[in-house]
């Protein structure tokens, strides 16, 4: 009984892991193009999932038309804000950026309430509340589909970087801004793209997340521990976001179950806070991040 | 000749504090004017003074890691919680008076601020910001989750405070208590900046690897940072504390680490006078928000609850206008309007 406790836990983990990494992902999308940390994009990831839940329950749309004019959206949103509130601030003091973003984030936060009120709402589920049975344990199918939904984003992302013109002018970007300038690629456009980009992998994030979940508009919080998952990784990793991402999920969810007894409840809240204060007293720049060498 | 009366002309007026007999009157007056405050001020009105006072007594100390130093914390709210439930818990489970349970409050808080910062010592900016957060909520969870010593949501009760044999139950009375520490730390605030100390943080701010070159101790001067810093919050905290006279978790959150950010943003950075008039300006925000929410929720009594994020969206669109079209804050308006006066009817 004992092991499928375990097997439960590691993969509501890894369901939960997964939206930290797609949000981290996000995260470090933009921060390798622009050298901005997006403090907004938890927001964006709530944005998304209640515009989808809109569409789904007042316009009755289906699941997936609805998901994909979300998308649609929030690229076009998140592009505006791009153009109109980050650009000018490129290039400026790292907290005027990151107070930038935290204001966008409390402006998204505040509207989303005025709209869409302050208490939980159930998400519509496209999958069968049945569960899945495991070698004996019960496995909820969203966090299954979550997963899997992940993985497949992740190799799509991977092709998407390796192969196509724009993801190597995205590259380009993130190696050094002016060269690629220098070189001929649309700087601009490129910022634009990544911040479209991460707005996409946000609002997935968002919708997995509400699917075994609800919304409510402090959803953000959670999102929020998309960036202990991104210090674990390393900044400008997008494998250690990952790779962080889950090792932050699974590792909440067992401290919750074994743990909660010695320290009390809602221990599960703080765990990834507690890890990147170890992770940063012992390696700074992350598990798979670069070590900054500054020359003078 | 209109114009070069303003220019210094030796180191010694370069150092004054109050460039001229004008600043001087006009500080005196102001400080007039605070001090017969509640001999003529509704009770609100010095409630919410009692507010602005602890905010800016908040927004120094941010202002002095921020500002000065250049390190950015988004956890200064739970510095000042450390030093509220400090406060609180001698005072209320103890029986301690005032002035010790102050004092242990800033004390405790300075104590966490000194082991928050030596991990700075390798860390730097979006790192350093990751680990104040994580800080942050680490605080947040122990005092809402260590219900024996806390009482969590129920909150802890403060004795009235007292000293010398006179009590401070009332907020007109508190009100000179945090005056009087108010004024101590801008004064201490202004002071350090102007001294070597202050010059070797601003050094460290402005590029490290030189400040160090230099002969600027790192180590040791982001670590003091820290500590005045949080021995500052730890204070405002605790008075804080006394102020409410029951404390409970929702007053130190996350949310309330942005609005000090917030504060030394649209005040100026790592000045005392954009210090104050962030904090002030802050504090007002809401007053002026509620005024206009206020009859709105009363017309629509089903939406009341949404119209809560109105305040929300305020505080995030001042930040960003303020960033984007006036970064140097109140302060920088203050100094363009002093300028245009004194220059007036030449241009600069």
């Amino acid at each position: 009984m004992a092991l499928q406790i375990l097997l439960q836990l590691i993969v509501t983990g890894l369901a939960w892991g997964s939206v930290y990494a797609l949000i981290a992902l996000g995260f470090v999308l933009i921060f390798k193009a622009t050298d901005i940390f997006n403090f907004a994009q938890p927001e964006l990831m709530m944005l998304g999932a209640y515009l989808s839940f809109t569409l789904i329950t007042a316009l009755k749309l289906p699941f997936l038309p609805a998901f994909l004019v979300t998308l649609v959206l929030m690229t076009v949103i998140s592009s505006l804000l791009e153009m109109m509130v980050i650009r000018p601030l490129v290039g400026e003091p790292v907290l005027a950026v990151i107070m930038v973003t935290l204001g966008l984030a409390n402006v998204i936060r505040g509207m989303t309430g005025l709209i869409w009120g302050y208490e939980e709402l159930q998400f519509p589920k496209p999958f069968s509340a049945q569960p899945i049975m495991l070698f004996g344990a019960a496995i909820n199918q969203a966090e299954i589909f979550t997963i899997l939904a992940t993985a497949l984003l992740l190799v799509v992302f991977f092709i998407f970087f390796k192969y196509s013109r724009a993801g190597l002018s995205m590259r380009a970007t993130a190696e050094d801004t002016s060269t690629a300038f220098l070189m001929g690629i649309n700087v601009k456009r490129v910022f634009t793209a990544s911040w479209a980009i991460a707005s996409v992998v946000a609002t997935i994030a968002g919708v997995l997340l509400a699917t075994f979940t609800y919304l409510e508009p402090i959803m953000g919080h959670a999102g929020l521990k998309a960036l202990p998952a991104l210090i674990l990784g390393g900044m400008d990793s997008v494998v250690g976001a990952i790779l962080g991402g889950l090792i932050i999920g699974v590792a909440e969810n067992l401290a919750g179950f074994y743990l909660e007894q010695y320290l009390g409840g809602g221990i599960n809240e703080i765990t990834a806070y507690v890890i990147v204060l170890i992770v940063m007293m012992v390696r700074p720049y992350g598990l798979f991040g670069t070590k900054e060498i500054e020359r003078v | 000749m209109a114009v070069t009366r303003f220019c210094v002309r030796t180191y010694r007026q370069d150092l004054r504090i109050l460039s001229s007999p004008a600043a001087k009157i006009g500080l005196i007056l102001f400080l007039l004017v605070l001090l017969t405050l509640p001999l003529w001020a509704r009770k609100y009105l010095v409630f919410v003074a009692c507010i602005s006072g602890v905010s800016v007594i908040g927004a120094l100390g941010l202002n002095i890691l921020t500002g000065m130093t250049g390190l950015i914390s988004l956890g200064h709210a739970a510095f000042m919680g450390l030093g509220a439930y400090t406060a609180a818990i001698l005072s209320a489970k103890a029986g301690w008076p005032m002035v010790p349970c102050l004092l242990s409050g800033a004390v405790m808080s300075a104590v966490m601020g000194a082991i928050v910062g030596v991990p700075t010592l390798r860390l730097k900016g979006l790192y350093l910001v990751v680990t104040t957060l994580a800080f942050q909520f680490i605080v947040q969870h122990v005092i809402y989750h260590w219900e024996s010593l806390t009482q969590s949501d129920k909150g802890i009760k403060l004795a009235t405070p007292a000293f010398l044999g006179l009590e401070f139950g009332s907020y007109d009375s508190f009100y000179y208590v945090i005056l009087f520490c108010a004024v101590l730390v801008a004064v201490l605030t202004k002071n350090l900046a102007m001294s070597r100390t202050g010059r070797a943080l601003v050094a460290v701010r402005d590029r490290d690897i030189a400040a160090e070159i230099i002969g600027v101790n790192l180590a040791k001067y982001k670590i003091l940072a820290f500590v005045v810093s949080s021995f500052v919050a730890g204070l405002s905290g605790a008075l804080y504390a006394y102020l409410l006279g029951l404390i409970a978790p929702d007053h130190f959150t996350f949310n309330q680490s942005i609005l000090y950010v917030a504060m030394i943003i649209v005040g100026g950075m790592g000045t005392v006078l954009g210090s104050v008039l962030g904090a002030v300006f802050m504090v007002l925000l809401p007053e002026v928000i509620s005024a206009v929410s206020g009859p709105l929720a009363s017309a629509y009594p089903t939406l009341a609850p949404r119209i809560g994020g109105i305040s929300v969206v305020v505080y995030g669109l001042v930040i960003i206008l303020f960033l984007l079209f006036e970064p140097e804050g109140l302060f920088g308006i203050w100094i363009r309007l002093k300028r245009y006066f004194k220059t007036w009817p030449y241009t600069y």
